[in-house]
């Protein structure tokens, strides 16, 4: 672990959905101004995570702090409070259908603030430059393509100024250069503005080029932790399955099932 | 046979969790410090989208079924030559009864339906889960504006198609069939009590309203997130507050007029 203040620790999480369980004995602790990568397969529970860290989902046992609160005993409004420092990144952008990308950005600063107008317009101005989609301050999300989206999704994440940012899959189903402009974005933001950013993700590439701290998660625990030079050289078999993309591995290929063979000579 | 009381209870289970789930989801969203003036913009949203869109087919309906109450009334009515009663069988029948029950049924078939769409839609697109982590409530934000445009629109709705189906009953009974004006309205005027019958239909009307609103937001809230789940829901919605209006209504008719 870095030797450094931590702002999210999660100590021995258990979940589970329906049968299966998600975490068994989950640990992280994250770092206060750094990027911390979770990596892990599909199924994980990585985005399950990310919603216990937002107070989305209680854990069956174990427990979530945020900036020294305990999520499970928060009341509603205090995690409606604790919720406006942080900031997130939905995987599909979750921008309001029925809003433009300016009143878009422009939601958390009216309904969380008592700033003026004028005042808002300026940060939000400010907000989409950084992403740079200020030209496209009138367009509809239906005008907006998947890049865009979640650019100026990105820009309402952070249009409070939020302490913590978590990125749900911020590089899934990007072309090469909006997952470029990303990976720029998330870094140039991270240092300029100072905060906590989690990105959940299993873009093994984009992710080790900017995280400084890298947690990688399977089967509900985590199996390695450390900087980027310390994950790749890990020897841990599921971790070079993970980070070289083997197709078979400690994660089979195959969904466990009776042997094929005797499968097909089964009569119906 | 275990197993069979195991699913019994299983699912009864389920069901008191859901029925105080949804409980929890009304006092959660109406039960709150009111913010007036800075929710009434969502509030007249709500109630353009639920109440003035559904006025179209509030008033064509409210204006055919008062047509045929005409048309039934005086052909039953002049057999015993009491045609002139027709008014008061077409305004008791539709004040009491029709108006708030029918308008219910289209307000669970058009509003209802569209906001379970709606709320369901936005669950799917984590529109839902967006607003929570930028700190706004979505119970107060979504869902109480929703349940307030339900149980305004709704008697205000159901008067309008009395009000309509009374005139098509005047149209048909009257001007078509010839029943003298002056006993149509008068008899009218004369047995329909306001206590009573108006106001007791409006009771009605609020809590039908409440009611399918209620199904509808929860079932919107509650819904898969999937095209298959959304469309589950919206059928749930138009089945369920449509079995609730009829068992409520007679609820309410016991209650009202049948001196228990």
């Amino acid at each position: 672990m870095l030797n450094t203040e931590t702002i999210i620790q999660i100590h021995h999480l258990k979940f589970k959905r329906g049968q299966r369980e998600i975490f068994r004995d989950m640990n992280i602790e994250i770092p206060k101004g750094k990027i911390t990568a979770i990596l892990g397969p599909s199924g994980s529970g990585k985005t399950t995570l990310l919603k216990m860290i937002g107070g989305q989902l209680s854990p069956e046992a174990g427990k979530v702090v945020v900036k020294g609160n305990d999520l499970a005993l928060l009341t509603r409004s205090e995690l409606f409070e604790l919720r406006k420092k942080m900031g997130m990144l939905f995987q599909s952008g979750a921008l309001f259908s029925d809003m433009s990308v300016f009143e878009n950005v422009a939601f958390p600063l009216k309904v969380n603030t008592n700033l003026g107008e004028g005042l808002i317009r300026d940060i939000v101005l400010m907000k989409l430059q950084a992403v740079g989609l200020r030209g496209a301050c009138e367009l509809m999300p239906s005008e907006l393509s998947g890049g865009m989206a979640r650019r100026v999704a990105l820009a309402r994440a952070i249009a409070l100024d939020p302490e913590i940012v978590m990125y749900d899959e911020p590089f899934a189903g990007q072309d090469p250069i909006g997952m470029g402009v990303l990976v720029e974005l998330i870094k140039k933001l991270n240092k300029s503005l100072g905060h906590t950013s989690v990105i959940i993700s299993h873009d093994i590439q984009e992710t080790l080029s900017i995280a400084d701290h890298i947690c990688i998660m399977s089967e509900g625990v985590v199996i390695a932790q450390g900087s980027a030079d310390e994950i790749k050289e890990s020897t841990l078999e599921n971790v070079q399955q993970f980070i070289n993309g083997y197709p078979d591995g400690p994660v089979p290929f195959h969904y466990p099932s009776e042997d094929i063979m005797q499968q097909l000579m089964t009569e119906n | 046979m275990f197993d069979m009381l195991a699913a019994l209870g299983r699912q009864g289970i389920s069901y008191i969790a859901s029925l105080g789930k949804a409980t929890l989801v009304v006092i959660h969203a109406l039960f709150v410090w009111p913010q007036p003036i800075k929710n009434m913009p969502l509030l007249l949203k709500q109630l353009y989208s639920v109440g003035v869109k559904s006025l179209l087919i509030i008033t064509v309906s409210g204006l055919f079924i008062g047509m045929v109450l005409g048309l039934q009334g005086y052909t039953i009515l002049v057999d015993f030559g009491s045609e002139q009663s027709v008014g008061q069988m077409v305004a008791l029948s539709l004040v009491r009864e029709l108006a708030p029950v029918v308008t219910a049924l289209l307000f669970a078939g058009r509003a209802g339906s569209a906001l379970t769409a709606e709320i369901g839609l936005m669950k799917a697109t984590e529109q839902l889960a967006s607003l929570e982590m930028i700190g706004v409530d979505p119970l107060r934000r979504v869902v109480a504006p929703r349940l307030w445009a339900g149980f305004i629109s709704m008697p205000i709705l159901s008067m309008i198609f009395a009000a309509v189906g009374i005139y098509g009953g005047a149209l048909v009974s009257v001007d078509w069939l010839g029943v003298y004006s002056g006993s149509f309205w008068s008899v009218m005027q004369a047995s329909v009590d306001f206590y009573d019958d108006v106001l007791n239909g409006i009771i009605k009307a609020l809590v039908f309203g409440l009611v399918v609103t209620w199904i509808a937001v929860y079932q919107g809230l509650e819904c898969i997130p999937t095209s298959e789940g959304i469309a589950q829901s919206t059928t749930r919605t138009v089945v369920y507050s449509s079995l609730m209006i009829l068992a409520l209504d007679f609820v309410l008719t016991a209650l009202m007029f049948g001196d228990i």
